[in-house]
This record gives structure tokens, sequence and C-alpha cells, in this order.
């Protein structure tokens, strides 16, 4: 098994992407105009023919250029506060990602084997799981004693059903060759449920845990600015990125908005690829095609 | 270590009778027999080949002997015993394939000896004969993914075959691979056959794999099931798919056999199916050639 090569191209394709993004970005911000480059006066000029005045959307300008974001980012850099909302928002993600997995992985499998067990629970959880996770904000206040463990709570909740679905989906899809197979070999049920229901789901569990940690990403911000922060352990800091965001908001730094909605995307992205190369890692037979 | 010498387990060869057995499916009014009153033997030691019109009824069949499923009357016995589950007595190669995407070649072959817990050195050896056998040896450490579709047959061969079932059946195990890959696979399945001398069931639609690796030929109705007709396919053994082609034995067999699976196709012509059309033509033009 060869290792995938490192391809030089889709690097340099990336960098362009992001490069052309900034730049525009960079021109839009500083030109002061919804529609920055005058080259597109004829658009602006059609928009306004169909009623849509300048007043009403929005300014690219009003958003802080990316040399000035880059200004801002540099002077936190070096700040331990902004380390510390890394740290926190990361540690709840984490701490509700792996809960998540650790209930709902079992609790997926038992639904999928047991027919007792999913007539059971299953309504009960197709009833909450509409509930979209920011609802029980509140009511996880109310719940828990500690504004850390609601917030925790909540990011687990909706990781929690992102992974069951996947792992009751995935067990159900195993072809029924396989376990008549593995019934004519001699397979008791322990050796089918621990050598064939086992790993046939795991491609599975690992496609909804990647989905289940960027959920958890959105979903851990949100509740970190809408609980105003969490534990208040090292001042405002202790409330993670979101409330970083919130209070840069609240003391008007735009700039640092910027930044940690920056900082949101990168620490999404390190977790994904971490889970990717984990699930690869895991489902060997897949990579091969 | 030399290959002849490898101690192969001593295979006490099966018997299947099936006396008077009807599935059908489907509630009450709506219910459609697919097997009515069907009676046949597969004998000991013997390669008996099943053909018939494609969905006919042939994989319920399977089904009944492998155990996944009972029979609604009658009843199929293993050398006198009624079958009440699968059992690996009984090893099932299904159609395309059924190994294990997450294991490897040697873990897929060991799944049967590890599941029972029966792995000695004497089985370790054994699966070893088997991987040279069906000549994998390199590829011992490959997904399935990445085994040429004659690859992944051959694997599942090996894989029964360890298990030392008192009969194989085989579901169209060839099914889905071109032409050249499946005359290959009917000269190295039925060279396994001749070595073991097991009890060997094979489901087919292929006349011409019929003929060449038949000991015994069971034509089928159409749905609902039954036997049709059984012809003894007596041309000698070892064969070479070059000698069968100009055997006048084989190709009065597949003459006859055509004719009757004809007549068969023409009862469901009849009936407005699409499929026995096509065959019905192909026929035609064929016996006007001839």
């Amino acid at each position: 098994m060869a290792a995938r090569k490192f391809d030089s191209k889709a690097l340099a394709k990336g960098v362009f992407s992001i490069l052309v993004f900034l730049v525009l970005w960079e021109i839009g911000s500083r030109s002061k105009q919804w529609i920055a480059l005058d080259a597109f006066s004829w658009l602006r000029d059609m928009l306004e023919a169909f009623g849509f005045r300048s007043k009403y959307l929005p300014w690219i300008g009003a958003i802080p250029a990316p040399s000035a974001v880059l200004v801002a980012w540099k002077d936190v850099l070096f700040d331990a506060g902004y380390w510390h909302s890394w740290y926190m928002s990361g540690a709840r993600v984490f701490g509700g990602f792996i809960a998540a997995m650790l209930v709902g992985i079992p609790f997926g499998l038992a639904l999928a084997v047991s027919r007792t067990v999913h007539g059971i629970g299953f309504p009960v959880f197709e009833l909450l799981r509409p509930i979209p996770p920011l609802a029980w904000v509140p009511a996880s206040i109310i719940f828990w004693p500690t504004q850390e463990l609601s917030i925790a709570f909540v990011t687990f909740l909706d990781a929690f059903y992102t992974v069951v679905i996947n792992v009751v989906g995935g067990a159900k899809s195993i072809d029924v060759r396989f376990f008549q197979a593995a019934q004519s070999m001699g397979s008791s049920k322990a050796d089918i449920f621990r050598r064939v229901i086992l790993p046939g789901t795991l491609p599975s569990i690992v496609v909804g845990s990647a989905v289940g940690m960027g959920i958890t990403w959105e979903v851990v911000v949100a509740a970190e600015m809408i609980s105003g922060g969490g534990s208040q352990v090292g001042g405002t800091s202790g409330g993670g990125l979101g409330f970083f965001i919130w209070n840069s908001y609240v003391g008007g730094s735009y700039e640092q908005i910027v930044v940690g909605m920056i900082s949101i995307g990168i620490a999404g992205y390190i977790s994904s690829e971490l889970l990717r190369h984990f699930g690869k890692y895991l489902t060997p037979w897949l990579r091969l095609r | 270590m030399s290959e002849n010498h490898v101690p192969r387990p001593v295979v006490a060869s099966g018997e299947i009778a099936v006396r008077g057995v009807s599935k059908s499916y489907g509630e009450a009014h709506l219910a459609r027999e697919v097997v009515k009153d069907c009676d046949f033997t597969i004998e000991r030691g013997k390669l008996t080949v099943m053909i018939g019109p494609s969905g006919c009824g042939k994989s319920t069949l399977i089904r009944l002997l492998a155990g996944f499923e009972m029979p609604d009357k009658g009843s199929i016995l293993l050398d006198g015993q009624p079958i009440t589950g699968p059992s690996r007595d009984r090893l099932v190669v299904f159609q395309e394939t059924a190994l294990f995407p997450w294991l490897t070649t040697w873990d897929n072959i060991l799944y049967g000896p590890r599941a029972r817990g029966e792995v000695t050195p004497q089985t370790l050896e054994f699966a070893e004969f088997l991987l040279n056998k069906v000549g994998l040896r390199e590829f011992r450490h490959k997904y399935p993914t990445q085994l040429s579709g004659g690859m992944q047959r051959r694997a599942e061969l090996a894989r029964a075959m360890i298990n030392n079932p008192q009969i194989m059946i085989l579901d169209e195990p060839f099914r889905g691979l071109d032409a050249m890959t499946k005359e290959l696979m009917w000269e190295y399945y039925a060279n396994l056959y001749e070595e073991s001398g097991r009890t060997n069931f094979f489901v087919t639609t292929d006349i011409d794999e019929a003929v060449f690796l038949a000991d015994r030929m069971l034509i089928m109705t159409n749905i609902p099931t039954q036997v049709r007709a059984v012809i003894e396919v007596d041309v000698p053994r070892p064969r070479r798919l070059a000698d069968m082609v100009t055997s006048d034995r084989a190709n009065a067999v597949k003459m006859e056999a055509l004719a009757i699976l004809h007549e068969e196709a023409m009862k469901s012509f009849s009936r407005g199916s699409k499929a026995a059309a096509d065959f019905v033509e192909a026929y035609a033009r064929r016996s006007a050639k001839a």
C-alpha cells in the first residue's frame, strides 16, 4: 500500500484560491462599497434599477479588511487569554464529542441489533431529535448545576443524534449475505456481532463522527455566546471562542470578531483532519480501492 | 513443505434428499408459490448442477438447503437427518462475492475456524495449502476490493473448503465474470472438485457451465419450480474445456438440455415473460443454423 504522494499542485491551487479570496476581501473592504470594483458598476446600476438601494445591502466595507484583522490577530497571538479560549472551546468540543461517541455508538448498535430496544428507544429518540440543540440551552442551564455542564450537554446532544443515526443506518445496511455466510461457517451471535456487525458499521461510525464533530463546533460556539461564556475561570477568556467573539462584539473590536471566526474555522478544520486520519487508520480496507 | 502431503482432513461427504418440498412467499391470497412439491437427491460425492430459467426459484431452494429458511411443506434430509438451520455441514458460496470486505484474504479464509475456535497448527497448514491451491499466496494480505473478480471467487472457494463441509452449495458463483475468466474458473473449480471428491451442488443459468461441470444435471421447470428432467453427464473426468467442445456426448447432452429448457421457456413465454422470449428467439436461430 503506497502512501499517497504529496500533491504540490493541489496545495498550490488551495493557496491560490485563499489568496484570491483575501485580495477580493481587502479590495471590497477598503472601497467601502457593497460591490467594490468599478468594473462591476453595470451590475450595481442594474440592481438599483430593480429597486435595490445600496443602503439596503451590506457593505463589505463594514467588515474589517484582512490586513486589519491580521494586525488584531498579532495583538492577541501572545495573549494567554486568547489561547485559553481555544483551550476552553476545544475541551468542550472534545468532551461533548467523546461523550457522544461513548453513549451513541452502543446505543445505536443496540437499536440496530435488538427489536426490543428499537421498539422502546426509537420513538423517544425520534421525538427528541428534531429539537435543535440551541433550543436546549435554556432548559439545560436549569437542568445542570454548572454553566460548564450545560454547555457540555448541549454540545454532546447533536453529536449524539448524528452518531446514533449513522450507526443504526450503517448496521442495517450490512448485506444479509454476510450474516448468512457467518452463520453457516458456525459463528455464534456474539461472534457475528463482534466480527460482522462491528466492522460492518465502522465506516458509518467514522462518517457519523466526522459530521458530528462539525456540528459540535457549531453548537459549542452558539452555546457559549448564549450562556454568557460558561465558567468565569480565567476571566472572560474562560468563555471559549464563542464568548471571545461575543465579547469582541460588545467591546466594539470588529477586527477581533473576525479573528475569532477564523480561529473557529481553523480549529474545526484541524479536528476534522485529525478525525479523518484516525478514521482511515480504523478502516484500512476502505482506502484501497 | 510438499503440497502433496498436507494432511487434509478426511471429508465425510453428505447426501441430501429433498422430499415434497413447497415454499410460498407473501400473505394468504397474495401468496406466490415459488417451490412446489419438489423432489430430488443430491448424490454423495457427485457434482450435481441445477439449471433452470432465471427467476425460477433456484435461489429459494438454496436458502432452504442452507437452512436460512424452512420449507412450508415436505422435508430436506442430510444423510437422513432433517435440516434445522444453517451449519458448516452445508456451506454456501454466494452469487457475486460475500467475502468480508474488512478482512484480508488470509483472515477471510480463516473466518470459519476462528468462529468455531478451531484454529490448530493443522488448520493453519491447511489454510496455507488452500491459499496456494487457489493461487493467492501473494495476495494473502490484500483486502477483497484489491482482488480481481476471479481472485475473489477463488478466495471464496478456499474460505468455504477450509470448513470441510459435507456438501458445498454454490449459487451461481461465477456470475458476472467475463467469459474468459469464467472458463478458467470452470477448469479451476472442476479440478478442486475432482481432487476433493466432496458432494457439490452447483446452481447456474449457463448451459455450457452446467454441461462442463456436472455429473448429474437437474433441469428445473419455471416457477413454481420442480425438477423437470435429470440428465447424467457421463463424460469422463478429468475434463478439459477443449475436449468438451469436441465431445459428442457433451454436445448431445447440451442439445437435450436446451430442448427441455426451450419447452420451459415456451411455457413462460405464452404467459408473457420477456426473458423467455429472448431465449425462444435465440434457440430458433440456433436450430435453424444446425
